[in-house]
């Protein structure tokens, strides 16, 4: 009964998934589908999924998520879901209009072996439809996490519009993890500091985060075009922030592979070295010099370490979440002196572990590092080692709750607190955001508790100091 | 904006085959359809079966919950619920079987047996459930069977529910699941005797926010103990001694009407509708309750209880009704039980309800439901987020009750909102949860912000 590839962490044997740390694959191809121009997305499967996965977003980014189902009963389990998928299909144009369908599978329509392909052709002889792009995506949900139907999503996306043939042009291609609409914000600002055109995909921040602005719309203004996607093939570069990335599923890779586009995959841009990364690879595809307004930014965060440096260098975070993100915390943790405790996701396939020892070499203690982790594994990891910070998602609530570990929210799903959709970490000033965040829950936590903690423990040396023998008058 | 409502409810769904889920009230010829499974594409607010089940076992506080399938299934509902325990925190942990593609070809119930080993020998819980979702039902996997042997094995409760989520695409059907768990668990095995008692159990009470401890309070004052809730702030072992009571209180009509009908079969326990949500509806239940004990004694104590707190709650209204009085407010919740009481308190402060409709009501619920409104008031089955969007508009809604997925729908409308669901901190029952519920009316429907909203749409007349 053992399952020692689910993480890394030699004396930890289980079996069942205690407190879940990541979530199911068609969830990311969700997030992924919402970052493309007038999409609407269909989960192919029973209703609970996407009534969940709609659940999820919208606890987390505080907006209307529609995402319709094939709603699939045990009838269509038996028979097939063909005519239910074929249905959807007509009632979503019906009602919602979009220029774009994306078709996620789940675990149930995955195992029945429906055959999506064949279902859209079918449905688009017997409709004459040929002007709705309808985007079929196999999510199995046993087989990976969120985070890789993110990313296979994406690849998916470019897979259906990216020419060949198509003439060169000067936008560069970037490609991001799942991260926070005011992340994604402010990786285009920096392009745009730069004067870097740009293809960003997918981008939800439009979509996900709507302003508020006259008429309601059912599908939100925003998000990549299809247009700009088909041409990502003819880009001079791409950027992608996927270390963490499997070849296989790997966007960039596709567009290198497929369409000859030099790819520069990068750390996601969180903290000094990382984001230097990013501004070294636009240094080089431009040829100018780091904007003055950035090399400020550059100049604030370093000011801004030396402040805290001290107050960091007290803590030993616990760091949790997906891989991509986990490993972004990580840098900007050693760069501050707060060597993590644990370093865990629930993502079990990433490329994370490796990276994790290498940039972890200078190290004074070797954190713990949990692949495939679930919070049973993270709390006992964290208690063992003595965190005294978190760094993650509100799964990890009953850290704080349970321990009185702090946490410094980062990451998605953020349902236990407002503005999830609004943390800002990437870049310089980004880094800074961050910064001052993990810095002030440190000293929050310190100065809520310290003339008690160390009075009660002083005094009591001195009570267990025997006194006899001593003149006390 | 335009005010272009319809009373015909062929000209209201977007979709052909929803115009019989939309029914308008006075227009007497037409009886809601609201038995159909969810209409695919229609992006329905219903969750699955399995949904349903765990949500009515969840508050089960010392039982272990294991969820047999892939992640997401736990995931999406781990530690989902607001109810409180006095004692075990373990139903807030969501156990999984993290099926993985080998188990999916192979059969699930090695890896099944082996989880409840496990849970079993670090845990020594009293009960297991063991929930089955899509893809275990799917390939078969026979958790009847293991649950048996692991309970012999173990010498505990461990419980299969059969929750497959595409059995229907209606939590009342996980509600039946888990009610048969229920029945499963608290039948006395043979030989074994359950004393009977004065107590009587309080059936679909999930303790949000400590909302069991509330009625407990009232009934305690008049002179009456629960013996246990179904499943609010329960143990496995006060479970076990529901048989012995002598009265079964239901509140929750959905999810425990079936329940107590198996226990009068069974046990011989005779049941009361009741319902805690709002003022008036919670002095007609506790009069009901004092009427069944027949004892002088507890009725002058439920007197003098509803007479004090009565007052408290009439001072609160007449505050806030004034502000209140003619708003049009919109009700979309999960079953009926809830949206009779949300119009009954709405009605209360002089509010007009222009819209409202369930997940899960039945017929008779909606017939009810029909009698209790205006005429002109839109009734919707199944409503998805175009419908309401579009009746949010048309019937110029002030406020909307509802659950989460609703709220930020009506707020980029410009529309108040009142939640009434799972996510909630602070209860809603009793006496001071209808207090707090007019203070929140009050706090959505009259806030400032809606001023702001409203301009950018273009409305100048607010």
């Amino acid at each position: 009964m053992t399952e020692s590839s689910r993480n890394t962490c030699p004396d930890t044997v289980k079996l069942v998934n205690e407190n879940q740390c990541h979530m199911c694959m068609p969830l990311g191809g969700v997030i992924a589908f919402k970052g493309v121009e007038d999409t609407m997305v269909l989960v192919h499967g029973s209703q609970g999924c996407s009534t969940y996965m709609r659940l999820t977003n919208v606890e987390h980014y505080h907006e209307p998520v529609d995402v319709a189902s094939s709603s699939l009963n045990e009838k269509q389990t038996i028979y097939g879901g063909e005519k239910n998928l074929k249905k959807a299909l007509d009632n979503v144009i019906r009602v919602y209009e979009p220029k774009v369908i994306g078709v996620l599978t789940t675990c149930l329509t995955e195992t029945m072996g429906e055959d999506l392909n064949r279902i859209i052709a079918s449905w688009r002889t017997e409709t004459g439809n040929d002007h709705t792009d309808i985007i079929p995506v196999s999510t199995p949900s046993y087989d990976k996490s969120h985070t890789e139907g993110f990313w296979t999503t994406t690849r998916e996306i470019i897979a259906y519009y990216a020419k060949s043939g198509v003439l060169p042009h000067a936008r560069v291609n970037v490609i991001i993890p799942h991260i926070s609409t005011a992340d994604i914000r402010a990786i285009q600002q920096m392009l745009e500091l730069w004067g870097v055109a740009y293809t960003m995909l997918p981008d939800y921040s439009m979509t996900l985060d709507r302003p508020f602005a006259g008429k309601y719309l059912k599908i939100p203004e925003g998000g990549t075009s299809p247009t700009e996607i088909a041409e990502m093939g003819g880009a001079p570069l791409t950027i992608q922030f996927g270390c963490t990335c499997d070849e296989s599923i790997s966007p960039g890779a596709y567009l290198r592979d497929t369409f000859g586009v030099p790819l520069v995959n990068l750390p996601l841009p969180v903290g000094i070295e990382n984001t230097d990364r990013f501004m070294q690879a636009l240094e080089e595809h431009t040829g100018r010099p780091v904007p003055d307004r950035l090399r400020y930014e550059r100049g604030w965060l370093i000011d801004a370490m030396a402040d805290s440096h001290k107050y960091n260098a007290s803590a030993r975070p616990v760091i949790y979440g997906e891989p991509e993100l986990v490993y972004a915390y990580t840098c900007a943790c050693m760069e501050n002196g707060a060597v993590p405790s644990v370093i865990a996701t629930g993502t079990p396939h990433s490329h994370i572990g490796p990276m994790l020892k290498e940039r972890l070499t200078d190290a004074i203690e070797m954190p713990v590092i949990l692949e495939g982790a679930d919070f049973s594994m993270i709390e006992k990891a964290a208690l063992d080692t003595g965190s005294t910070i978190a760094i993650g998602h509100s799964g990890g609530r009953q850290l704080a709750e349970k321990h009185g570990i702090p946490i410094v929210r980062a990451g998605f799903p953020i349902h236990d607190r407002v503005g999830g959709q609004r943390i800002l970490s990437v870049g310089y000033a980004g880094s800074l955001a961050f910064l001052d965040r993990f810095t002030n829950t440190i000293l929050e936590k310190k100065y809520a508790s310290y003339r008690t903690l160390r009075r009660e423990e002083l005094l009591s040396k001195i009570a267990a100091v025997p006194c006899e023998g001593y003149i006390t008058d | 904006m335009e005010n272009t409502c319809s009373q015909t409810p062929e000209q209201d769904a977007l979709i052909t085959e929803r115009q019989h889920s939309i029914v308008t009230t006075g227009n007497t010829k037409t009886s809601i359809n609201c038995t159909d499974d969810s209409l695919a594409g229609s992006v329905s607010q219903r969750a699955c079966v399995f949904c349903g089940a765990r949500v009515v076992l969840n508050p089960v506080t010392d039982a272990v919950h294991l969820v047999h399938g892939p992640i997401g299934c736990a995931a999406y509902t781990y530690d989902i619920r607001g109810s409180l325990s006095s004692g075990s925190e373990m139903y807030r942990r969501s156990f999984s079987t993290d099926m993985k593609e080998k188990d999916v070809i192979f059969g699930g119930e090695k890896k099944l047996a082996a989880c409840l080993a496990e849970l079993a020998e670090k845990h020594h819980p009293p009960a297991i459930f063991v929930y089955s979702t899509c893809v275990s039902g799917m390939i078969g996997d026979d958790i009847v069977a293991v649950c048996k042997e692991a309970s012999l094995t173990y010498d505990i409760d461990v419980i299969p529910v059969e929750s497959s989520g595409f059995i229907s695409g209606n939590k009342i059907v996980g509600y039946r699941a888990a009610g048969e768990a229920l029945l499963r668990l608290i039948t006395p095995k043979e030989g074994e005797v359950i004393e009977k008692t004065r107590k009587l159990n309080f059936l679909g009470e999930y303790n949000l926010g400590g909302e069991k401890w509330v009625v407990e309070r009232y009934l305690r004052e008049i002179g009456i103990e629960i013996n246990v809730a179904f499943t609010g702030d329960s143990t496995v072992k006060a479970l076990k001694k529901a048989p012995g009571s002598c009265l079964n209180i239901v509140q929750c009509t959905g999810s425990m009407h079936w329940v107590a009908n198996q226990m009068y079969e069974a046990f011989g326990i005779p049941y009361l509708d009741v319902n805690f949500f709002g003022a008036e509806n919670t002095a007609e239940s506790l009069r009901k309750i004092a009427a069944f004990y027949d004892d002088p004694e507890i009725s002058a104590r439920t007197e003098a209880l509803i007479e004090r707190e009565m007052q408290a709650v009439k001072d609160v209204n007449e505050k806030y009704r004034k502000s209140l009085e003619g708003k049009r407010a919109a009700i979309y919740v999960g079953g009926a039980f809830k949206a009779f009481a949300i119009i009954r308190q709405l009605t209360e402060l002089g509010m007009e309800i222009v819209l409202t409709g369930t997940q899960t009501g039945k017929k008779t619920e909606y017939e009810r439901m029909g009698s209790l409104l205006n005429e002109g008031t839109v009734i919707i089955d199944d409503a998805n987020p175009a419908e309401i969007e579009k009746f949010l508009i048309e019937k110029k809604v002030d406020v909307m009750a509802g659950g989460v997925k609703e709220r930020f729908l009506a707020y980029k409308l410009g529309v108040g909102f009142i939640d009434h669901n799972h996510d909630r901190k602070d209860g809603l029952i009793g006496f001071e949860g209808a207090i707090r519920f007019t203070k929140e009316v009050y706090a959505t429907t009259c806030s400032p912000v809606w001023k702001y909203v409203r301009h950018e749409y273009g409305e100048t007349d607010q």
